[in-house]
């Protein structure tokens, strides 16, 4: 573990050790630990790294590190709380159409992955994901947990634009696009919950440490829910 | 009342301000002004708070008509200003009447130039910032993150100040074709091979035409080999990325919060704006500082801009 300066305002701290979901739970606890400290301006943490950013006028990084490292070694040494955490971590369900007019990908995917699309879909949404990183657009949640008989390297050229809702998987990870955007995942579903609403409280339901599962439904419940053809 | 009624707005005029860095653990981008300097003078000059909401105008192609006096200021690029055709000094704070129009046009020298109202334009703010966040749907005049069109009534702004002031000539920007941005160096630099090291240090790059918002691209003998990041992670302004095309980008206001390609170091936030002036094939040199003298140097602006 180390801490090391990320710019005029903000640090980084780089834990060292592989990405496991007690790791998410631990790095969940410190975000918020340190987001009631005078001067943080935002906390980020990610798969093995917490980056924060802080308001030079109120707080100083040798001060900060100063603090943090008694903390960080505290959490390392309250390892099995952290796993305990873990188990009372916040769970979501997620409703995921998997009919192919939602699903472009599906078809190249299973047949890639050697499985029937039935079976690619068993997959899917009996794994359990916990929330690794946050990122990449508002809302974005690289979620982590996907059977590795599902993983397959992200397309070569990224669609322009992927449907807001869409569940997606690359490597061995899976995401849902909160907003119509840019994407190079695989897409094999969509969810017609809302995922990032600037005007609600809070405007994403993710945290990192978060669990995830799906559950599957068909396309007129899909569309009952509010989902877009 | 309208202040300003939007006659053109050009390639990319922006509703800005401070931006939301408080929302980055959500993966919103903090995003405010590319010139923060620039932006600083021109509420400055109107007595406003540093980070009352302005006008970034890229290039130029503005123009908009008053529909009551108000004291206004422009500062940045200087691009070629007119008040119903007479030519008006930029770096300075002026009197628009009601009826007036006001044109920025396009200029030899610099990209952004910044148009500030004494109280600031009024908007509702999204996630605590009007700053236009235009790949995210963020802010802006209407909230949706778009850039301000031709029609657009922007709001606030009557009082009128006793004196007209400019921003002292040593601090006006300066807009050079070629620069030299201090980085502090860090991250993944130590990973990157001896020689990708001080190739990145001796040369002179060359801004790309594909830079925007985001994150300015440079092109020039490419590092070989950068090291492969395993995880990505929480990126914050300026940091030098380089992807595994050896060509490094340097993250601007509007970046995305996490990234997953390494890092040499971080550019002097203090020195963006220079970065943020210069033209596509300008020339960009890069030196060390130390993380005390940058504080130092961002705290003692800071203070000065918060008086």
């Amino acid at each position: 573990m180390h801490i090391e300066p990320a710019g005029a305002c903000a640090l980084q701290v780089l834990l060292d050790e592989p990405p496991s979901a007690a790791l998410s739970a631990r790095l969940a606890a410190l975000a918020q630990q340190l987001r009631q400290w005078p001067g943080i301006v935002a906390v980020v943490p990610a798969w093995d790294s917490l980056l924060l950013h802080y308001d030079v006028m109120q707080a100083d990084y040798h001060q900060l590190v100063e603090r943090l490292c008694p903390l960080l070694s505290q959490l390392a040494a309250l390892e099995p709380q952290g796993a305990a955490e873990h188990d009372t971590a916040r769970e979501h369900c997620i409703a995921v159409c998997y009919d192919h007019r939602l699903a472009p990908d599906l078809p190249w995917l299973a047949d890639s992955c050697g499985l029937s699309e039935a079976e690619l879909i068993a997959k899917h949404h009996s794994a359990r994901y916990r929330v690794g990183a946050i990122g990449f657009a508002p809302g974005f949640a690289y979620l982590a947990g996907l059977d590795p008989q599902l993983a397959q390297p992200r397309r070569a050229t990224p669609r322009t634009q992927v449907p807001a809702g869409s569940v997606a998987v690359a490597e061995q990870q899976c995401a849902i696009y909160p907003q119509a955007s840019p994407g190079g995942w695989h897409l094999i579903g969509r969810t017609a919950q809302p995922l990032f609403d600037p005007s609600a409280q809070p405007p994403s339901p993710w945290q990192v440490g978060d669990r995830v599962r799906f559950v599957a439904i068909d396309y007129a419940t899909y569309l009952a829910q509010g989902g877009a053809p | 009342m309208s202040a300003l009624t939007v006659l053109k707005a050009g390639p990319l005029s922006l509703l800005m301000d401070g931006g939301r860095a408080a929302w980055q653990h959500l993966g919103v981008s903090a995003s405010g002004p590319l010139d923060c300097l620039s932006a600083a003078w021109a509420n400055r000059l109107l007595g406003n708070p540093v980070d009352a909401p302005l006008l970034e105008i890229t290039l130029g192609g503005f123009s908009a008509e008053a529909r009551q006096d108000g004291q206004l200021a422009l500062v940045g690029a200087p691009l070629p200003a007119h008040i119903d055709g007479q030519p008006l000094a930029t770096q300075s704070s002026f009197i628009l009447r009601a009826g007036q129009t006001l044109s920025v046009g396009f200029g030899a020298r610099g990209q952004r130039a910044y148009l500030a109202v004494a109280d600031g334009f009024s908007a509702k703010p999204v996630l605590g910032s009007v700053a236009t966040q235009t790949r995210e749907g963020l802010g802006g005049l209407h909230g949706d993150g778009r850039a301000l069109q031709a029609g657009d009534a922007l709001h606030g702004g009557s009082r009128l100040l006793t004196r007209q002031v400019g921003v002292p000539w040593r601090f006006q920007p300066r807009c050079a074709g070629q620069i030299r941005l201090r980085l502090l160096p860090g991250g993944d630099l130590s990973r990157f091979t001896e020689a990708a090291q001080q190739a990145f240090f001796n040369q002179a790059w060359s801004l790309s035409a594909d830079s925007n918002r985001m994150g300015m691209r440079l092109t020039g003998e490419a590092l070989a080999e950068p090291p492969v990041l395993r995880y990505s992670r929480g990126m914050s302004l300026g940091a030098v990325q380089v992807p595994p095309s050896g060509q490094p980008v340097v993250l601007m206001a509007d970046q995305q919060t996490m990234g997953g390609y390494p890092v040499l170091g971080w550019v002097h936030p203090l020195d963006l704006p220079l970065l943020a002036q210069l033209p596509p094939g300008g020339q960009v040199r890069f030196t060390s500082i130390s993380l005390d003298d940058m504080q130092a140097e961002y705290r003692a602006h800071t203070a000065f801009f918060a008086r």
